[in-house]
């Protein structure tokens, strides 16, 4: 099967005052259609930085990438056309309110006014939205302005869904919520699903399969169960163990010099 | 499509002025104060010029308004970037030339609203010109003001937070403003201070408006005045715009 999303050594070296630091080093991936995939990683890996280079908004100093058959450095306008994205941070004006921004967002995709109008109507209704119509962004709940994050990024029935942590902040009945809309997502559309998180329960939970990065580069790849039987030495074993095994960060050795009492 | 993004984004930032009416008056009130307090002091000094002490006061009062007020444009921007409103509208096929255009022609709008009003006041306060010295006036306010304020949205997502950009533009604004004889003109100036204003763009506007206002648009100082708000609008565009296809790569 083709993949929506395939990279090749996909690099980003940011130049600093302090010279040139690697947050990405090379990642190669294919991701496949309806597949919800778990970018997963410790802070500082690259995770944000490598949906950045996917979503567009960042440019690669290395490698290529096509997401649903458009290719990322050549026809980053096709590529805008087709996926959505949600930031860790949201990206909605609190003092706008939640029907102006989703119609807003329908125009920013050149829909006609009316049909935007219509499809702010569909989406509120879909994310159960449709209460909160006329009230500014900044009085929703977290839970809420997540889901508003979310119907903003499907305005345009995305053939990729990026979400960056969605779940941080939310409180556990919200985040229950959010993992089943996701899931509905891609049953009823087809929609791939590529999710950075940090919460391993959530990989466990949410992902047919997880990428884990670390030091820029990709260090394992595989459904949590595989990854846990070759990495945590079992299929019982945690997915925090089998984490912590990959990425070399597990408690500090025992030769190391003693905490001082 | 990019008429129509900019048209978008424009009555998207246009309404979010209009919801803050207080902002959109209280900008008029530093140059009302000049012109209050500031301005009959100057009624029975030889300032050099044709016309009344207004005459030369008001359109220079109008041109600070550009220059304070579409300077920290920037700001706004700082902000959004916080908010991730930025991001989440450069994923869209959005022109990337119509997020920065729709905001400095709602920037020029509100100046000259602003400018508008000043000249009202001014009138109150014993300002006589003609009115197409008036309008020229105002088309130099909206050149000004698109200018400054695309400079000030590339600074502004270049340095990304609100403590490194005020002291810029602070150490940009203070000296353009008084080397370009805003508060008086340069001829009352010795002759260093007057070269030294020349290297200021904004002086040629001042000078043009000036003009302007005792009606005499066909000046070398006028001349001057156009072309150097015409460049220097396309230059701030150009730079602007090379700043916001890239930002973030």
């Amino acid at each position: 099967m083709t993949a929506v999303i395939s990279a090749a050594g996909l690099a980003r070296t940011f130049q600093t005052k302090r010279g040139p630091v690697e947050a990405v080093r090379g990642i190669d991936l294919r991701v496949r259609p309806g597949e919800i995939l778990g970018f997963l990683g410790p802070n500082g890996a690259g995770k944000t930085t490598t949906l950045r280079m996917l979503t567009t908004l960042l440019r690669p100093t290395g490698g290529a990438a096509t997401v649903a058959g458009h290719d990322l450095a050549g026809d980053p306008a096709a590529v805008r056309r087709v996926i959505g994205h949600v930031a860790q941070s949201g990206g909605v004006d609190g003092q706008i309110t939640v029907r102006e921004e989703l119609v807003t967002q329908g125009r920013l995709y050149r829909l006609p006014k009316d049909r935007a109008r219509e499809r702010a109507r569909e989406l509120a209704h879909d994310l159960d939205l449709t209460e909160l119509l006329d009230r500014r962004t900044a009085q929703l709940s977290g839970g809420q302005r997540r889901r508003l994050d979310i119907a903003m990024a499907l305005t345009h029935r995305p053939v990729v869904l990026f979400l960056d942590e969605p779940t941080t902040g939310l409180d556990p009945a919200s985040r229950a919520d959010l993992w089943d809309l996701i899931r509905r997502l891609r049953d009823r559309h087809g929609t791939t699903v590529f999710l950075t998180t940090h919460y391993l329960d959530e990989a466990d939970a949410l992902a047919d399969r997880l990428v884990i990065v670390d030091r820029g580069v990709v260090a394992a790849e595989g459904t949590p169960g595989a990854l846990k039987l070759q990495y945590g030495g079992s299929l019982d074993a945690s997915l925090q163990d089998t984490f912590l095994a990959i990425t070399g960060r597990g408690p500090s050795p025992a030769d190391a010099a003693p905490v001082a009492v | 499509m990019l008429l129509h993004d900019t048209a978008l984004i424009y009555g998207r930032y246009l309404r979010q002025s209009l919801r803050s009416r207080f902002a959109l008056l209280f900008g008029v009130l530093m140059p009302l104060l000049y012109l209050l307090f500031f301005g009959p002091l100057l009624t029975g000094l030889p300032l050099g010029g044709r016309g009344s002490s207004w005459q030369l006061l008001v359109p220079g009062l109008l041109l600070q308004l550009g220059l304070f007020g579409a300077s920290f444009a920037g700001f706004a921007i700082i902000i959004e970037n916080g908010q991730g409103v930025v991001e989440r509208m450069r994923v869209t096929p959005v022109s990337r030339l119509a997020l920065l255009l729709g905001r400095v022609l709602r920037d020029a709008t509100v100046f000259v609203f602003q400018a508008v009003l000043l000249v009202l006041a001014a009138t109150a306060m014993g300002l006589r010109a003609p009115l197409p010295g008036v309008l020229i006036g105002f088309a130099f306010v909206a050149l000004l003001t698109v200018a400054l304020a695309s400079l000030s949205y590339a600074l502004a997502m270049r340095v990304r937070t609100p403590q490194e950009f005020g002291p810029a533009i602070n150490a940009l604004t203070m000296p353009s403003m008084l080397l370009s004889g805003l508060m008086l003109p340069m001829t009352l100036a010795p002759a260093w201070l007057d070269a030294l204003s020349h290297l200021v763009p904004l002086r040629y506007l001042v000078d043009a408006v000036r003009d302007a206002y005792v009606g005499s648009y066909t000046t070398a100082h006028m001349l001057y005045g156009v072309l150097v708000a015409v460049a220097f609008a396309a230059l701030a565009v150009t730079v602007g715009t090379r700043v916001f296809r890239t930002a973030g790569a």
